[in-house]
């Protein structure tokens, strides 16, 4: 990727400069997720930090073994397993030992990116990857969710989030329910209010809608994000689930609690649009956003888990060169349709 | 005398390391695969992939000269058929608990490319001794490599080896390494670690010619 071939450099004269560059782009997300981040840290207390801190020194330090073989720890810096860290942080529970979280940007790094080439080869978001394997290792603790810590709580360290290497976490941990397993399993619905703002259990980074929009609308701002691909997650999820919720409004959440619960706003902006992983042109975006979402309502609705944001960015991950494989645009002067 | 010693030797040792069925020529995948989720699984398939394999060796360079070109496949089948029968009926009878984990996989022994393969490929062209010596090297190698993927995952999935306790009740499971996905990965990363090894030391080997070469 960084190699320079010099029978594509045919430029003319005055060309103005493209600023962006994958080390550029990185930062831009970042600076989306700082709030996202902080938020993270004033609901769930300290600990938050440390778990972020253990999934990004595992996805970095994954990425330095392997790229120092190569090019001298040069893929290190331009930011995208400091990325793909964070954004698996983000993605777990506040209760998870460290070690897990740390384990966890390993797999994310080595198993989702490095081992099919490195950044711009692999078929899987490398967070999900990540968060896939941790989900289908440690289930039980995958799915603890410490309660909110709130102000007063700010220096809070979950006692589960110091357990030794290899060993479980305290079986007494004080737990409560997402608003997603809360929906499934007690037929409760959380206040809109609480959803948006962010007050409610679930994983670090998913919780708090208004921040995650923000954040989305900088990208899309920045030009750094396929805006298809979101609306279309959530349009697709939106009328589904209220068709869902026309047929029967006990068991099945309205349009506006699907958006905002879960992982979905987290997922859909963040990481379905994750530039190597999703297709690259507008008809493309379309038929993956629709996928996706098709995908989290039917999981949400009639599977055994309570989240499906995750499985159905994979899964439409894996049809991505088969998207763009049949959306190509139609080469001009060219026959009908390209095969 | 001494030349056939070494010889012998050399078809020994080949298949443990060089030519491993498995991490080399990655044969014999679906018992690999589906019994390694315990040492004591992994052991008694490659004890029972052990006998079949040496059995039919022996009784393939026995007949090679018997079996029609034709029909030698066919052949090659019923041979390890039978020693696979054998290997079957006497796991029942002595291990019951651990034959029934096995279950399918004990009669798909006759499947294992690994076994054809070593029959069409080294015992059909081959003297009785040179047969078995290769069959010992060849199933050694692949019992090798079951007990490491066996060992691996029954310590990270379980906590234990042999069934017994490594780390005492506070240890926490990996459920994925004890499910189909812990096979893959497992064998992945060790196909990654050998193939790595290989080229390392190919390039190594390249080095040492070449400042031969320049000093010289």
């Amino acid at each position: 990727m960084t190699e320079k071939d010099p029978n594509l450099l045919l430029q003319h004269a005055p060309l103005l400069q493209q600023g962006m560059t994958t080390p550029q782009a990185m930062r831009d997300v970042l600076y989306a997720l700082l709030p996202v981040t902080l938020a993270a840290v004033w609901f769930f207390g300290l600990g938050a930090i440390l778990v972020l801190l253990a999934s990004i020194a595992g996805a970095a330090l994954t990425e330095w073994t392997f790229a120092s073989q190569e090019k001298g720890g040069e893929s290190l810096l331009d930011g995208t397993a400091l990325l793909t860290g964070l954004l698996l942080g983000l993605t777990l529970p506040p209760g998870l030992p460290l070690w897990m979280a740390f384990l966890g940007g390993a797999v994310s790094i080595g198993l989702g990116k490095v081992i099919w080439g490195g950044l711009g080869h692999n078929l899987f978001n490398p967070a999900l990857v990540g968060r896939a394997f941790l989900l289908a290792t440690f289930p039980i603790a995958m799915t603890t969710w410490a309660p909110l810590t709130g102000a007063d709580g700010f220096f809070t360290v979950q006692p589960s989030n110091l357990a030794l290497p290899f060993m479980q976490s305290g079986t007494d941990a004080v737990t409560s329910a997402t608003p997603l397993g809360l929906m499934k399993f007690e037929q409760q619905s959380t206040p809109l209010v609480n959803l948006i703002i962010g007050n409610t259990a679930g994983s670090l980074g998913e919780t708090s809608g208004l921040l995650l929009i923000a954040g989305g609308i900088y990208l899309w701002m920045r030009r750094d994000l396929d805006w298809r691909i979101p609306v279309s997650i959530l349009i697709t999820v939106m009328i589904f689930s209220a068709i869902l919720d026309m047929v029967d409004s006990t068991r099945f959440p309205d349009p506006l609690f699907s958006v905002f619960s879960g992982g979905m706003l987290l997922g859909s902006i963040y990481m379905a649009t994750d530039p190597v992983t999703s297709p690259i042109t507008p008809k493309g975006a379309w038929i993956f956003g629709v996928g996706v979402g098709l995908l989290v309502v039917l999981i949400r609705a009639f599977g055994g888990l309570p989240e499906g944001m995750m499985y159905s960015i994979l899964l439409m991950n894996a049809a991505t060169p088969l998207i763009d494989r049949y959306t190509q645009p139609r080469v001009f002067g060219r026959g009908k349709a390209l095969t | 005398m001494d030349k056939t010693q070494n010889q012998a030797y050399e078809e020994f040792i080949k298949g443990i390391w060089r030519e491993n069925p498995v991490f080399v020529q990655v044969l014999g995948m679906c018992p690999m695969l589906a019994v390694t989720n315990s040492a004591i699984n992994a052991f008694a398939m490659g004890g029972a992939t052990f006998f079949v394999l040496v059995g039919s060796s022996f009784l393939v360079a026995s007949f090679k000269n018997l079996i029609r070109k034709q029909v030698r496949i066919s052949s090659f089948i019923i041979i390890i058929a039978t020693f696979v029968t054998v290997a079957d009926y006497t796991l029942e009878a002595l291990v019951p608990t651990v034959h029934k984990e096995l279950g399918a996989f004990i009669p798909l022994i006759v499947a294992n490319c690994m076994i054809l393969g070593r029959q069409e490929a080294f015992a059909s062209k081959n003297t009785i001794s040179m047969a078995v010596m290769d069959a010992i090297g060849m199933a050694a190698g692949f019992m090798l490599a079951l007990l490491t993927l066996g060992s691996v995952r029954e310590i990270l999935g379980n906590g234990s080896l042999f069934g017994v306790d490594l780390f005492g009740p506070d240890f926490e499971p990996w459920i994925i390494m004890i499910l189909p996905p812990g096979g893959f990965l497992t064998l992945g990363l060790i196909l990654l670690v050998f193939n790595w090894f290989t080229v390392k030391k190919a390039q190594f080997i390249d080095k040492v010619a070449a400042a031969e070469r320049s000093s010289s």
